[in-house]
C-alpha cells in the first residue's frame, strides 16, 4: 500500500558533507554502474554517443557559486565553489510514495528506505512530479519509475566482504564526502557527525522531513597578507648581470639605438 | 512543467464530458430516445476519449488496472475509481433514458455526483502537489470545476444557466492567473532553500551535474512557450469565455441558425479551454528547476 509507515524502526540514510566534496562525479559512476547490474531495470542510456546524449541517473553532482554580500570584515569577499551530489533523501514524509496510484511506491517500515516494486509501476510520472528534489528519473528504455534504492541489494547482502555492505556511492567516494548509517539512532555515529556539524534538511518548507542531511561548508580560512609562499623564492639572485653576459650587456648597450 | 499533449487532451475533454453528463445526469435536459444517443455518445466521448489519451503518456498502459487500487492515498487513485464509477452509472442511467424511454432520476443523481467527483479528483492530482506552487493554490479545483460546469452547460444547451457559468468561470481564470504568477515567489522556495545555502550569501548554479538535457529537465523545465504567454491568455479568454458568451446571447431567429451559433460556441470553447490548459502545464514552475538555475 502506498500509506506511510506511521514510523520506522531504523531511519538509513546518507550524510553528504559538502565541505569535503571535490566534485569528481565518482559517486555518480559508481551508482550508475552498480544500479545498471543488479537491482531492478538497468540505468538506460539514450543515443550515448550521438549529438545529445542523456540517461537515467540515481545520483546527480550539481556546483554551485556562492558569493558572499560584503561586509566590514570583509569587503570584497571571495565567491565560494560547493559541489552538491543530490539523490533521493528517503524522506519520513516522502510525498512520493502518497501519490503513487498502484502502490509501487513504498517507504519500507523496517529501515525507512523509498523503493519501487518495478512490476506494479506504471510509469505515469506523478511520484517525480511530487518530487522537490528531482530524485526521481523515468527510464524511458524500460518505461518504470528508477530511483536511489540506497543499495538496499548491497547494504545487507551477506554475499559480499562486511567493508563492501554501504551504498556504492559511499564505498567509492574518494574524499570521503559521503557517510551512511542509522540516522534514527542518536548515538550512530552519523547522527553524531549531524549534530556536531549542524547538518541540514534541503527545502525543510516542503515539510518533506528528509532523513539524508548535508554538512554545511566550512568558512574559508582568511589569507591576510603573502597569497604565494614561492614568490620570495623566485626572486632574482643576481641584479646586475657578471661575466660574459655582463660584457654582451654593456657591448649591447654602446650599439645604435641606446640602452634600455 | 511539460505541456504534454495526452494531459492536454485529456484534462480538456474529459473535463468537457463530465461536465455534460453532469447535467445529463440531474436531467437537463431531460432527453430520451435517439436525441439521448446523441447527448450520451457526446458525452461518453469526451470523457472516454480523454481517459484513454490519459494512457499514452504511461510508461505501462497494460497494467493501468493497478491504479484503481490506492484510494486510501493517492488522487490519481481516487480519480480512477470516480470516473470508472462515473462512466458505469451515467451508461446505466443512459440505457434507460435511450432505451426504456425512462429518466431513473436517483441514477442520474449518483451518476452527476460521480461526474463533478471525477473533475475535482482530476485537479487535486494538481492541487495536492507542493512541488509547482502555481498548482498548489484552493483557485486550482475551483477554475477545474468551473470549467467543466461551463463547458456542460453549453454542450446541454442549459440556455439560463450558460452565460452565469461561463462569466463564473471566466472571472475564476484571471483570478488564477493573477494569484498564480506570484506563487512561486511567495512560496518561499528559492535556490538558497533548494541548497541550504542561502544563509551564506547569493547562490549561483555554476555547473550542471551533466552537458546533456535529462528527464528532470524534459519534464519540469519547459521555458520555451512562456515567451508569448500573455499574447495566448487573451486567445484563451476570448475563446474560451467572450466569444461563446457572445455567441449564445445573441438572438437569432429559427432552430437551425441557433443551432450552429450554439455548436460554434461550443468548439470556441473547447479551443479556449485547451488554450488554457496548455498554459496551466507550459507556466507552471516545478521547484527542481531551481537546482539547474531555471525555472
Amino acid at each position: 500500500m502506498t500509506e506511510l509507515p506511521n514510523s520506522t524502526d531504523r531511519k538509513m540514510g546518507l550524510v553528504i558533507d559538502l565541505d569535503t566534496c571535490v566534485g569528481c562525479h565518482a559517486c555518480v559512476i559508481s551508482c550508475k554502474g552498480w544500479n545498471t547490474e543488479n537491482y531492478g531495470a538497468p540505468l538506460s542510456d539514450q543515443n550515448p554517443y550521438g549529438g545529445d546524449p542523456s540517461g537515467t541517473f540515481l545520483n546527480r553532482v550539481h556546483s554551485y557559486e556562492v558569493q558572499p554580500s560584503p561586509c566590514s570584515s570583509q569587503p570584497n569577499p571571495a565567491a565560494q565553489l560547493i559541489h552538491f551530489p543530490k539523490s533521493c533523501l528517503h524522506c519520513e514524509d516522502a510525498p512520493c510514495v502518497t501519490v503513487c496510484p498502484t502502490g509501487a511506491s513504498y517507504k519500507r517500515a523496517e529501515d525507512g528506505i523509498v523503493l519501487v516494486n518495478e512490476d506494479h509501476c506504471i510509469g505515469c510520472g506523478l511520484c517525480a512530479w511530487s518530487c522537490p528534489y528531482g530524485a526521481r528519473e523515468l527510464d524511458l528504455a524500460e518505461g518504470v519509475m528508477k530511483k536511489c534504492t540506497l543499495c538496499v541489494d548491497r547494504i545487507y547482502n551477506e554475499n559480499l566482504p562486511e567493508v563492501d555492505r554501504i551504498p556504492s556511492c559511499v564505498r567509492t567516494c574518494p574524499a570521503g564526502a559521503r557517510h551512511f548509517g542509522d540516522l534514527g539512532d542518536p548515538e550512530s555515529d552519523v547522527s553524531k557527525l549531524v549534530a556536531e556539524r549542524g547538518g541540514m534538511d534541503l527545502m525543510p518548507e516542503m515539510g518533506t522531513k528528509p532523513v539524508n542531511k548535508y554538512l554545511p561548508p566550512r568558512p574559508k580560512d582568511q589569507i591576510e597578507d603573502q597569497i604565494d609562499i614561492l614568490a620570495p623564492l623566485l626572486a632574482p639572485v643576481a641584479e646586475e648581470p657578471q661575466g660574459f653576459m655582463g660584457w654582451l650587456d654593456k657591448a649591447l648597450d654602446k650599439l645604435p639605438g641606446g640602452a634600455n | 512543467m511539460h505541456p504534454a499533449p495526452s494531459v492536454i487532451i485529456f484534462t480538456t475533454l474529459s473535463g468537457l464530458g463530465f461536465g455534460l453528463l453532469f447535467f445529463l445526469g440531474l436531467g437537463q435536459p431531460a432527453v430520451t430516445g435517439t436525441v439521448a444517443f446523441v447527448f450520451y455518445a457526446i458525452a461518453f466521448g469526451l470523457a472516454c476519449g480523454g481517459l484513454l489519451a490519459s494512457t499514452f503518456h504511461l510508461g505501462h498502459p497494460e497494467r493501468a488496472w493497478r491504479a484503481l487500487t490506492q484510494w486510501k492515498s493517492s488522487w490519481l487513485s481516487r480519480e480512477g475509481v470516480c470516473a470508472v464509477g462515473a462512466l458505469i452509472v451515467m451508461g446505466l442511467y443512459a440505457l434507460g433514458a435511450v432505451f426504456m424511454d425512462s429518466q431513473w432520476t436517483l441514477l442520474g443523481w449518483i451518476g452527476a455526483a460521480l461526474s463533478l467527483a471525477t473533475v475535482f479528483t482530476t485537479s487535486m492530482i494538481y492541487t495536492q502537489l507542493k512541488t509547482i506552487p502555481r498548482w498548489n493554490m484552493e483557485l486550482t479545483p475551483v477554475m477545474f470545476l468551473s470549467f467543466s460546469l461551463a463547458g456542460g452547460a453549453l454542450l446541454a444547451g442549459a440556455e439560463s444557466l450558460a452565460p452565469w457559468l461561463l462569466v463564473i468561470a471566466g472571472a475564476v481564470q484571471l483570478a488564477y492567473w493573477a494569484k498564480g504568477d506570484k506563487a512561486l515567489e511567495n512560496s518561499g522556495t528559492n535556490i538558497g532553500t533548494a541548497t541550504g545555502l542561502g544563509d551564506r550569501g547569493a547562490v549561483r548554479a555554476f555547473e550542471p551535474p551533466h552537458t546533456g538535457s535529462n528527464y528532470l529537465l524534459r519534464e519540469f523545465v519547459h521555458v520555451v512557450g512562456r515567451k508569448h504567454a500573455q499574447k495566448l491568455r487573451m486567445i484563451a479568454f476570448v475563446l474560451g469565455f467572450a466569444l461563446p458568451l457572445l455567441l449564445i446571447l445573441t438572438p437569432v431567429e429559427g432552430v437551425a441558425i441557433k443551432h450552429v451559433f450554439a455548436a460554434l460556441a461550443v468548439l470556441s470553447h473547447l479551443a479556449g479551454a485547451a488554450t488554457s490548459r496548455w498554459l496551466f502545464f507550459a507556466q507552471a514552475e516545478h521547484v527542481v528547476g531551481l537546482y539547474y538555475g531555471k525555472r
